[in-house]
């Protein structure tokens, strides 16, 4: 049978299926939850300095199969009551990896102190958020800055650092470059795309906050594309996402360049049944493909002959 | 997706609370609960107080959101998503329904459905004064024995509708339990009906934001009330250190309820 196991800097996982950031990971009763469930490693909400209640809703619109749109506005309890919730996720015996947000390096930083106390395995920079300095852009969005946050949150841990990209770039894997500058120890992408939904006859946004995040199957060739152009750009690990639904879905990652990958909306379409699933599927998949370990496909498909 | 319908009626039923109702035609089951979207202001999770045609929720004003809701009137648009969550048994049985309030609201639809379906419905409801008693007549078109409570013993029972579903309890025999409203109401129904051996099923109430299991506004304990719920039998709720004390907010913090 297929070893599902994977590496991603330095770090063991059971299998390559993570519970992607923002889905189930406010309570840790929903983390074990999906650890429970046959998850590799659960990445947390994102989590910042203070309390935060997101945007007013509609926070969400569906589209029937193909994907997700959401602005939920980043709602998290903070940092001062988090640990209880990872501290349940952990007694579970999870692979827990904190997701952390900020406006600017120094408050990346002392979350990323604060958030790695609670006994972490790595720390995932949410670098997609709204910065403090020109509204509306994010502080992802300018290497500069991915460079400056990475480098303050790696003086201040000792964990594994993993860079969360936004597709939202003219070039991608130019932030994926300062982040692994700057010493960041993973990539992970992608982050939603940049969507909106209007509504024909109430004539209006649908998202109470206007525009949202587009995931799910309709943003998988995306994400398939900013982790090809990564793994050709830099040496450190990836982590893949957006989309994935189905064993031939994580393969494709891997072929990629991804070690891992992250699960999201299908755990909305699904339930949280989608890891165990997924795992069978692709221990099945790998079996018949006499693939004998997840990290033989690593990247696999780079150098594949071109078309004469 | 959302379905943009307009309200085709607005039934004032008590001074805090209307019905509003609207047509949309997805399958329904008594129990579920609809997102309901007051374009230009929020969206709420509502149980669905009619789940034929026209379907309907019935709303209390308790906060900003819920006030303003108040104000929709007939020939408003409004979206609904859903129907979403599970729904009560209608296995035929003799049930005791404990409305406390609002939570009247989905309690009607299930036992009109299971009083179709050869149910015995013996109704418990209660409320703070006389004219806050929600569906009452339409109790009376389910159930033969219609009992209610108030606060202020402007109607029945002077007191909690509690002492009215523990005589009730006492004096008849019931194979189910069904109940919305506080939780703290709901824990004393939980623990007079174990102490009898009738299995109670809860209509649970948080904050719901996706309403498809995966914001986790609406954790509790191990359970999304959106997905796992909102009706749970009492024996998965009475072990949860949350239950009858604690949600969370928007934020997901725990708060006192």
């Amino acid at each position: 049978m297929a070893d599902l196991r994977t590496t991603v800097a330095g770090i063991s996982f059971r299998n390559p299926l993570w519970l992607a950031s923002g889905i189930w990971g406010e309570s840790g009763n929903s983390l074990k939850g999906a650890w429970d469930a046959g998850a590799g490693g659960v990445v947390t909400k994102s989590i910042g300095s203070e309390p935060r209640m997101g945007y007013p809703n509609p926070t969400i619109e569906t589209y029937d199969n193909w994907g997700m749109l959401n602005a939920m506005g980043l709602p998290n309890p903070g940092i001062d009551e988090y640990p209880q919730e990872i501290g349940v996720a952990r007694d579970a015996g999870a692979t827990v990896i904190g997701s952390v947000f900020g406006a600017d390096a120094d408050e990346f930083a002392r979350l990323g102190e604060r958030m790695a106390a609670t006994g972490v395995v790595a720390l995932e920079l949410n670098l997609s958020c709204p910065h403090a300095k020109g509204l509306g852009s994010e502080i992802g969005q300018d290497p500069d800055q991915v460079r400056e946050v990475v480098s303050a949150v790696k003086r201040a841990v000792r964990v594994p650092v993993i860079a969360k990209l936004t597709p939202n770039h003219y070039d991608v894997p130019l932030l994926a470059e300062a982040a692994e500058k700057a010493g960041a120890d993973a990539i992970s992408a992608i982050n939603t795309v940049r969507a909106m939904a209007i509504d024909a006859r109430l004539r209006r946004p649908v998202l109470a906050h206007g525009s949202g995040g587009l995931s799910g199957p309709a943003i998988k060739p995306v994400g398939l594309a900013c982790v090809w152009q990564i793994f050709e750009r830099v040496k450190i690990p990836i982590v893949g996402m957006g989309g994935i639904e189905t064993a031939d879905d994580v393969i494709e990652y891997l072929l990629a360049g991804a070690r891992a990958v992250q699960v999201g909306t299908a755990v909305a379409f699904e339930g949280v049944g989608v890891f165990r699933r997924l795992g069978e599927e692709l221990t099945r998949r790998l079996d018949a493909l006499h693939v004998v370990q997840v990290a033989d496909l690593v990247g696999a498909a780079h150098g594949a002959p071109a078309a004469p | 997706m959302r379905t943009i319908t307009e309200v085709s009626e607005r039934i004032v039923e008590t001074p805090s609370t209307v019905t509003l109702r609207f047509r949309y035609t997805p399958a329904a089951s008594p129990g579920q609960f609809v997102m309901i979207w007051l374009p230009g202001d929020d969206e709420l999770p509502m149980s669905l107080s009619y789940t034929g045609e026209p379907k309907g929720v019935t709303i209390k004003a308790m906060g900003a959101t819920t006030r303003a809701a108040l104000s929709v009137q007939k020939g408003d648009l409004v979206g609904i998503r859903g129907p979403y969550g599970n729904h009560f048994d209608l296995t035929p049985r003799r049930i005791l329904l404990v409305g406390g309030g609002s939570g009247t609201a989905v309690l009607a639809p299930a036992a009109e459905a299971a009083a179709r379906a050869g149910s015995t419905v013996v109704a418990a409801l209660g409320a703070t004064t006389a004219a806050e008693l929600l569906f009452v007549d339409r109790a009376r078109a389910f159930s033969n024995r219609v009992e209610v409570a108030t606060d202020d013993g402007t109607q029945g029972h002077h007191g909690y509708v509690t002492d009215v579903s523990q005589r009730l309890l006492r004096e008849d025999s019931f194979d189910a339990v069904w109940t919305c409203g506080p939780e703290i109401m709901m824990r004393k129904v939980i623990a007079a009906s174990e102490a009898r051996h009738v299995p109670v099923y809860c209509s649970m109430e948080r904050q719901m934001k996706c309403a498809l299991g995966m914001c986790d506004a609406c954790a509790l304990g191990p359970y999304h009330v959106c997905s796992d719920g909102p009706v749970f039998p009492a024996e998965r709720l009475t072990p949860l250190p949350e239950f009858g004390r604690t949600k969370r907010d928007s934020s997901g913090r725990r708060v006192p309820l």
